[in-house]
This record gives structure tokens, C-alpha cells and sequence, in this order.
């Protein structure tokens, strides 16, 4: 089968994965074709009349500080995209490193990593978060969010892909590959990381997921980049200027909205590919 | 000339259970000092046959130096194989093979089967080129009777589990070692089949000489194959010896209640009427210090106190058993002279 | 068979089919076959055969992508096995037809004694009585199968594999069924214990005057077990008859060769496999399944589906090379 083809099937066996995949697919358009319609500018402050309620001219209704909430939109949700795509990138492969390697080679390594990994997780993440986002003395940027998420985000997947190392280690064809000659790093790489890519694919979305509900934690707070119109700087706006008693619901609920779609999507994808991950199911190809 | 794999006083124990503290844990001993040498030049096949709790596939990972020994050594050509250095590893693994039990679990469902064989040859340099190497593969897959176009390319579901064993054969004939220890390797496979791929086997000690250590606990399947057997009881060796004496006229108590609960495909002997000797007793797994079957054979008496040693019978084989204790013991345990290739003594 | 003995089971034209995504599998294929009162009947196969399949079916636990696509299986007082509603088969299960299955993992419950449960299955199934009665039957019906009193009060962890089989045959026979399926009820067992269950078990048999239909791949054990065989190949029944006549007169050519492929103790270095790979159930050859690996297939073969004929002595073979002989299908 080639391999669209493959991808196709897989969409349609988990119909979660597809409405995942469907949802975030939106986002994306959303945040890509975005700007070719609406003007960014109009997302920066004192850019257009404040406090008007959603209409045709302004379908998201604008804020405080005369900001378009569309073009806010526009702009900040693929910021808080990157956010969670790096940090969850790193996340992750911080966590394949760490993980396969502990797993498989064991010894002291292993006892170390495991050690630090269990005893971490145990440690309320948002609070270590937001001890280091408040030493940052410098202007905190997009990246520098992702960086501080980073931090957190490779202890969960360190901890679950040494787990399924730890059982794919004793299989008959790490004992075959190690008779064909192969070393510990081959045997890392080729046998045991391509069995575990749907996996590893449901980890990466769970960790963007994560890193994203993180971020704009940090930002609701008001730990953020202040001048960047990121979907968390604008909760925190809108709760600093008090847009719930005062009725502004589409400077809330909006924003809200993005969130929600973007978790739900995301967790469908995630739950779809751990279906998929079951070897029951790839067998039935 | 050092051999090629040697066990010398081998032992191994499994500890179980036991908390924190290490109090209540129970120690199972695998394999209770077994010494054998397989000669590098001479080729041999040699049955290593057991029930479960025998010890024989501790035996194989043993030789295979996937287990280190609790006690002893195992040598590859003199040469502890707990200690070897890069360059020597891949001497040995290229010297000696396996064939594991299970024809699917072997294969990496992520990769066709091809994998499998193109790997041995890119890691032990077998080829110079791809031409070279695509030779070699279906050479060895027409050697145990696969045609390759109808094997290549597949993934291990889409073959038949006797295709999948073949091709592990094949994949442990091009390296042509000297020596391949075959754990259960038809024993997941298809009655009609097994013939098959036993005769494979063969073939490749035969025509090829390389040497065997056939682990089963399939008697019959020994008799039809091997030339020499060793029949383990509880991590001990019971008895040894031609495979033709030892399976036709056995004379550890053991080994002759194995043959005879046998079912064979002759309908109308008394297998179904005629009563079990053996002692149907429940016997924990914990070494007692005396003879291993006592408490289950039918000849047990007090002298099976002290575990007897391999006494020499005068077929050339042995048996542990006091029933033989007017016999010379086997010095030092030592079944290579037993197992040896040298000329039948009939 | 010259005494007549009365039928206890009549299958007919049982058809067990999956609809998997490649395509429909007929796993079971149009069997025939009459299961006599107090009898041991092996049903042979490698695997793939349906020799499982078809058990599963009579105990209606055959689960989807299967289904039971056609056919009856009539009990002597005219019960349709096949026919039965859910509530019927619980009823019937057990009281009527028991099994005994491969693995004691398949039977057993881990967290729970092996009184208890034997307990609560019979009363699963209708049987009542106070604790005491139901213990002192319980101790009887260990005794029968060779276990100690003491066993009601263990977890199956804590048995050997043998003494666990032997619980799943006391669970089997607690009601006293007419019929016991056994599926390869030995096959995880040492050769010895092998032996000692099969002996429990034919006593247990004679006790009950139940017919056991022992399903296996274990030729020798047929031989000394059962009293009739049965070989199935791609699901079709190909041969039946005693195992005097099927070991030392197979007809059919797949049999014969399954036969000289059997080790033995006889010959050394002989090695007869059975040619060719295994059929495919979703892509079969037509004509006769068998054809395409049979040394003495004529033209017709791949064309023609051999029916059941009978010879001598209740011998039946499915194969054209007889169909001219023996006189045409009457159920095995």
C-alpha cells in the first residue's frame, strides 16, 4: 500500500483521529490563510473604536485597548501554536532520548534518570513554572515561553516510553537483532523506535496539548510576552480589565472557544493514534 | 586446540520472591553442574531434551552467553563469553547461531522479512556488493526449500508460520556458523511441516557440517534427527548417550517413563490402560541435595539420598542413577567424551 | 462399526463463516457428522482446519467476525444446538455440553478459590443446595478427577499445570453433560502427566457413559484415545472412521500423508512431510480443497467437490478417487 494510501486508512479505521485531525486542520487554516484576509495591524492596540460588540465590520468585536479580536485571533493563535509545537517538541525529544536510552541500557544511567524523573513529577508543574517565568528579568518572547515549558514537558514522556522500552527489550527480535550482530544504539534506533511511532505520534500531540494549556496558564497570570497578542495574553487582558462584569463576553468567550477546539482536537488526535497503536490494530492490515 | 563452546560446571540458580529484607525467597536451580564441549571440527547433533523445569532452555541461553552462569564458565574457544571484546563477539556469533521456538515473535513486525536477512550479511560484511549479498539470500532460501520469489518481500503475517521458521534457518546458514543450537524449533509449527523443516536441518549437518544442539521435549522428533542425547531432569542430567540406545532401551527410571508415556500412533497398546509408574506426587522446585526423581520414581529408596553421579553404562552411555552405582562414574561430569563425534561404539 | 450404537449428536451441514476485510472465510465447511452415545471421537487438524472453529459453534461461543452461517446440530431428543436462544444455551450449557479448554487460564478465575468457583458455576446453572451439600459434592467430584479435598480451598496459582486441568475437567463434568468437548486439554502438559489426565479423563468417560470429542493435532494421542477419528482439512471433513481403520488404512490421500509424516520410533532419519504450503481459507483452491498438494489428483479434482462417501466399517472419505466405489453420502 502506499503510504497515502496507509494514512487514509488509518483516518478512516479511528474516526477520533479523523475529527482530530479535522479540527486542528481547521486551526491551522485559520492561522495560515488568516492574514491574506484580515489585517493584522488591526491586532495591535489603538488600532481601531474599543469595546464594540461583535458585528459584520468587526466579527469578534474589539477590546479595551481597540484591538480587533479577529485579527488578534488571527495573529495570536499561531503563536500559541509555536508555543506548544516547540515546546512540545523538545518535550518530546528530550523524552526519546532520555527514555530509550535508560530503558534499554538500564544500570545506573537508568536508576539516575528514573530517579529524577519520579521524583520531579511529583512536584506541582505549574508552580515550578511560574517560579522560573518570574526570574526571567528579560522581556519574555514567544520563545523564550516555549523554553520555560520545555522545562516540564519531557518528564511524562521520559517515564511512559521507558516503560514500553522496558517491555519491548526482552522480545524475540531484540534477542535476533543482537544475534545478527547489531549494537545497542542500532537496536535502539531501528528495532525498537519504528514499532513505537504511533506512540510516539499520540505522546507528541498529548505534549503539544499540555505545553499549550501551560502557556497560556503562565500567560492568563500575566507571565507572558506582553506585547505579543498571544490566545493567553488575551484571558489575561480581558480578566485584567474585568470583561465578564462589564458584559464583554466576546473578549472572554472567544479566545475560550479557540482553546477549546484546539485541546479537543488535539486530544482526539491523541487518543485516535493510541488506538492505532495497539498492535491488534496494525496487524489487521 | 581449545573447542569451539564449552560448559564447564556450569550452574545456574533463579532466586524468586523475598521482599525488601531477602527473607522468605526461594532459590530454583536451574541447572545443577553440567559440563559439555562441542568440538569445532567434527560435526555433531546432539539432543538436549526436558520437560519444563528441565533446565534445557536455560542451557541454550547459557551457550549462547544470553545468561551469565551462577557458577562455571562457558567458553568459545577458550575464551570466557561473559568477556569478550568487539572483534570476538562477532567471531562467535558469527561461529554460533540459534533457532528460537517462536517463527513470528522473531520478526519485527515493522520490517518485511528481508530484514532480517540482509542485516547478518551488512553486519558481518558477508558480501561485497548487493548483487553478492541477494545471491547469498536466495541461495539460502532455496537450500531449505523456499522460493524466493514467494517469500521476499512479505511481511511475517502474510507467510505461514513454517515459511517464517524456514527463513530463520536460512538467515543462520549464511553466516554458515559452526554451530546452531535450535531451541524447540518445530514444536510451533505444523505437524505435516515439522518433517520439513527437520530435514532441513539435517541436511545442513550433513551436507554442510555444521554441528547441532537440538533442544526438545519432543523424544520422537529427537530419535528421527539427532545422534546423541542428553535427557535433563530438573537441572540435572538423568541419562546420556546414543540416541538409538538411550530411546529404545532406556535405563534411567526417568527416561524410561518418559518413552513410555508417549503416545504413539499405533492404535491398541496398552498406553491408555496400563497405569502411570511415576509417582503422582507434587514436587517443589527446591533442591534437596539427593537424586532429583526420587520422589517420583518407582525404584526410589533411601540410597537416592545423595545425588548419584553419571555412572558409565557399557553401550557407552550414562545414567544417574543408583541403580547403577556398580558402574565407574563419568570423570568429572564431563559428557563430551559421550557426546563426541567419534564413531558409533557398537 | 457392526453393533449399532445410538446417535447422540447429528450435525449437519455446519457452516461457520468470517467476513473479514479480505473477503469471507468459510472456516467450517459443510460438515457432516454423527457423534455416537458414550463414544471418544478425535477430531484431527493442523491448524486452520476449523477443528476448534466447529467446537466453538456447537458451544455457540463463536464471537464476531464469525458466524454461524448454516446447518443444525440435533441431540437425540431433537434439541437443535444451533438453534438454541441465549437462555437456552446457558441452560444447556454444562448440563448438556461441557468443555474442557486448552489452557486453565481459559477456565479458571485467578482472584477466586477453586471451590468457590466450582461452586458458582453450578449453581450458575441452576443446581442448588446449602453449603455443606454443595462442599460434600464438590470433595466427591475432586476425588473422581484425582484431586485431593484439600484443592477447594487453593487458588489456581497455587496448583501445578496438571492438578489445574484437572479442576477444569471437574468444572466440566460437575453436571454430569452427555457430551465433552475437549480442545488439546493436554497440550501445555508434560508427556507423563499428558498421560495421566487422558487416563482420568476415559475413566471419567466410562463413569458417565459421556461422549468426548477430543480436538487435536496430536496424532499418537488420538490413536490412544479415541475410539473413531475424524481429519479435517480447510474445514471440510475429508475422512472419518475408527482409528484401527484411519491409522492402518487411510483413503484419503491428505491423511496418508499426515500419517507417514508422524514421527515415529520405528524409523530413524526418515523425513515425509506433507508438499506445498497450507491453503489459504480466503483465496481456497476450487474443486477439491486438497488438490493443488495432492500426489494423486486427477483432472476432475480441481474442478469437483468431493461429497462424503462411505466405504466399509463406517469409514467415510471425501475425495473423487472413491466416489465411483462406495455408495453415495450418508452422514459419517
Amino acid at each position: 500500500m502506499r503510504r497515502l494510501d496507509q494514512i487514509l486508512y488509518y483516518l478512516r479505521e479511528s474516526p477520533m483521529l479523523g475529527a482530530g485531525t479535522v479540527l486542528i486542520f481547521l486551526i491551522v487554516l485559520f492561522g495560515t490563510l488568516g492574514p491574506l484576509f484580515v489585517d493584522t495591524d488591526l491586532s495591535r492596540p489603538l488600532s481601531t473604536t474599543p469595546r464594540l460588540a461583535p458585528s459584520l465590520d468587526h466579527p469578534f468585536g474589539t477590546d479595551d485597548a481597540g484591538r480587533d479580536l479577529l485579527s488578534v485571533m488571527v495573529v495570536g493563535v499561531p503563536m500559541t501554536m509555536r508555543v506548544g509545537l516547540l515546546a512540545g517538541a523538545v518535550g518530546l525529544g528530550v523524552g526519546i532520548f532520555l527514555g530509550f536510552t535508560s530503558g534499554y541500557l538500564g544500570g545506573t544511567f537508568d536508576t539516575i534518570v528514573r530517579g529524577v524523573v519520579d521524583t520531579l513529577l511529583t512536584v506541582p508543574g505549574l508552580v515550578v513554572l511560574i517560579s522560573i517565568a518570574s526570574t526571567i528579568r528579560e522581556e519574555i518572547s514567544v520563545n523564550i515561553m516555549a523554553m520555560v515549558v520545555a522545562s516540564l514537558a519531557w518528564m511524562w514522556p521520559t517515564r511512559v516510553i521507558r516503560a514500553q522500552v522496558l517491555t519491548m527489550r526482552e522480545r524475540a527480535y531484540v534477542q535476533m537483532a543482537k544475534l545478527n550482530g547489531m549494537s545497542s544504539a542500532e537496536i535502539i534506533w531501528k528495532e525498537l523506535f519504528p514499532n513505537l511511532l504511533p506512540y510516539l505520534a499520540a505522546l507528541f500531540a498529548n505534549a503539544v496539548n499540555w505545553a499549550i494549556l501551560a502557556s497560556i496558564g503562565l500567560e492568563a497570570l500575566g507571565l507572558g510576552p506582553q506585547n505579543d497578542p498571544t490566545v493567553g495574553m488575551t484571558i489575561y487582558w480581558a480578566i485584567t480589565f474585568s470583561a465578564l462584569i462589564r458584559g464583554m463576553w466576546w473578549w472572554w468567550a472567544i479566545p475560550i472557544l479557540f482553546i477549546g477546539t484546539v485541546f479537543v482536537g488535539l486530544l482526539m488526535i491523541a487518543a485516535g493514534l493510541d488506538e492505532l497503536a495497539n498492535p491488534k490494530q496494525r496487524k489487521a492490515v | 586446540m581449545p573447542p569451539l563452546l564449552e560448559a564447564q560446571h556450569v550452574r545456574k540458580v533463579f532466586r524468586s520472591g523475598g521482599g525488601l529484607l531477602q527473607a522468605d525467597s526461594t532459590e530454583t536451580v536451574a541447572v545443577d553442574d553440567f559440563t559439555l564441549a562441542i568440538d569445532g571440527d567434527t560435526p555433531s547433533f546432539t539432543t538436549i531434551a526436558g520437560e519444563s523445569g528441565s533446565g534445557k532452555t536455560t542451557i541454550a541461553r547459557l551457550l549462547l552467553g544470553v545468561t551469565p552462569p551462577s557458577e562455571g564458565s562457558v567458553r568459545y574457544r577458550g575464551m570466557d563469553v561473559s568477556s569478550l571484546d568487539r572483534d570476538q563477539t562477532r567471531a562467535f556469533r558469527q561461529d554460533v547461531q540459534a533457532i528460537f521456538q517462536d517463527p513470528f515473535e522473531v520478526y519485527n513486525p515493522f520490517y518485511k522479512i528481508d530484514h532480517i536477512l540482509t542485516t547478518p550479511i551488512e553486519k558481518f560484511g558477508l558480501a561485497s556488493s548487493r548483487q553478492q549479498a541477494a545471491e547469498q539470500i536466495d541461495e539460502a532460501l532455496r537450500t531449505v526449500g523456499l522460493r524466493p520469489e514467494e517469500t521476499l518481500g512479505r511481511y511475517p503475517h502474510q507467510l505461514s508460520g513454517g515459511q517464517r521458521q524456514r527463513i530463520t534457518i536460512a538467515r543462520a546458514l549464511l553466516l554458515k556458523p559452526k554451530l546452531i543450537i535450535a531451541d524447540e524449533p518445530v514444536s510451533m509449527v505444523d505437524a505435516s511441516l515439522r518433517a520439513t523443516i527437520l530435514s532441513s536441518l539435517h541436511k545442513l549437518y550433513t551436507d554442510f557440517g555444521i554441528s547441532f544442539i537440538y533442544i526438545t521435549h519432543d523424544l520422537t522428533t529427537a530419535y528421527q534427527v539427532s545422534d546423541k542425547i542428553v535427557v535433563l531432569y530438573h537441572g540435572t542430567v538423568a541419562e546420556a548417550g546414543d540416541v538409538e540406545h538411550v530411546i529404545t532401551d532406556p535405563k534411567h527410571p526417568y527416561t524410561r517413563e518418559l518413552i513410555h508415556s508417549i503416545p504413539v500412533p499405533d492404535p491398541g497398546s496398552a498406553w491408555i490402560e496400563e497405569a502411570v509408574e511415576e509417582k503422582d506426587v507434587e514436587v517443589s522446585d527446591e533442591a534437596t541435595g539427593g537424586c532429583r526423581y526420587a520422589p517420583r520414581c518407582a525404584h526410589g529408596s533411601a540410597r537416592c539420598a545423595q545425588m548419584p553421579p553419571l555412572y558409565r553404562l557399557d553401550d557407552g552411555r550414562v545414567a544417574s542413577c543408583v541403580l547403577y552405582d556398580g558402574q565407574e562414574p563419568l570423570e568429572s561430569g564431563d559428557l563430551t567424551r559421550i557426546i563426541g563425534a567419534t564413531p558409533q561404539e557398537e | 462399526m457392526s453393533t449399532a450404537r445410538e446417535v447422540l449428536l447429528d450435525i449437519q451441514g455446519l457452516e461457520v463463516h468470517f467476513e473479514t476485510r479480505r473477503g469471507l472465510a468459510r472456516a467450517v465447511n459443510d460438515v457432516d457428522l454423527q457423534l455416537f452415545k458414550g463414544e471418544r471421537f478425535g477430531l484431527v487438524g493442523e491448524s486452520g482446519s476449523g477443528k476448534t472453529t466447529m467446537i466453538l459453534a456447537l458451544l455457540r461461543m463463536i464471537k464476531t467476525p464469525g458466524l454461524i452461517a448454516g446447518g443444525r446440530a440435533v441431540f437425540d431428543d431433537g434439541m437443535d444446538l444451533l438453534a438454541l436462544s441465549k437462555e437456552e444455551v446457558r441452560e444447556n450449557r454444562l448440563r448438556r455440553v461441557a468443555m474442557v479448554p486448552q489452557g486453565a487460564m481459559n477456565s479458571l478465575n485467578p482472584v477466586m478459590r477453586i471451590g468457590e468457583q466450582l461452586t458458582l458455576t453450578m449453581r450458575e446453572h441452576g443446581e442448588e443446595g446449602t453449603r455443606d451439600e454443595m462442599q460434600t459434592r464438590l470433595e466427591q467430584l475432586l476425588e473422581r478427577v484425582g484431586l485431593k479435598p484439600e484443592v477447594t480451598g487453593l487458588y489456581p496459582h497455587e496448583l501445578s499445570g496438571g492438578m489445574k486441568q484437572r479442576a477444569c475437567i471437574a468444572q466440566a463434568i460437575s453436571l454430569g453433560p452427555s457430551l465433552i468437548l475437549a480442545d488439546e486439554p493436554t497440550s501445555a502438559l508434560d508427556v507423563v502427566v499428558q498421560r495421566q489426565i487422558m487416563q482420568t479423563l476415559r475413566q471419567l468417560q466410562l463413569q458417565l457413559d459421556a461422549t468426548v470429542l477430543l480436538v487435536g493435532h496430536d496424532m499418537g494421542l488420538m490413536a490412544q484415545f479415541a475410539e473413531r477419528v475424524g481429519i479435517m482439512y480447510g474445514g471440510k471433513l475429508v475422512e472419518v472412521g475408527t482409528v484401527a481403520d484411519v491409522f492402518r488404512n487411510p483413503q484419503h490421500p491428505y491423511t496418508q500423508l499426515l500419517i507417514s509424516s508422524i514421527p515415529s520410533f520405528d524409523r530413524r532419519g526418515t523425513f515425509k512431510g506433507i508438499p506445498g504450503v497450507g491453503l489459504s481459507l480466503l483465496d481456497p483452491p476450487s474443486g477439491c480443497l486438497f488438490h493443488p498438494r495432492c500426489p494423486q489428483a486427477m483432472e476432475d479434482c480441481a474442478r469437483q467437490e468431493p461429497g462424503l462417501t462411505q466405504l466399509g466399517h463406517g469409514q467415510h472419505v471425501s475425495c473423487l478417487l472413491h466416489e465411483k466405489e462406495g455408495t453415495d453420502a450418508t452422514p459419517a
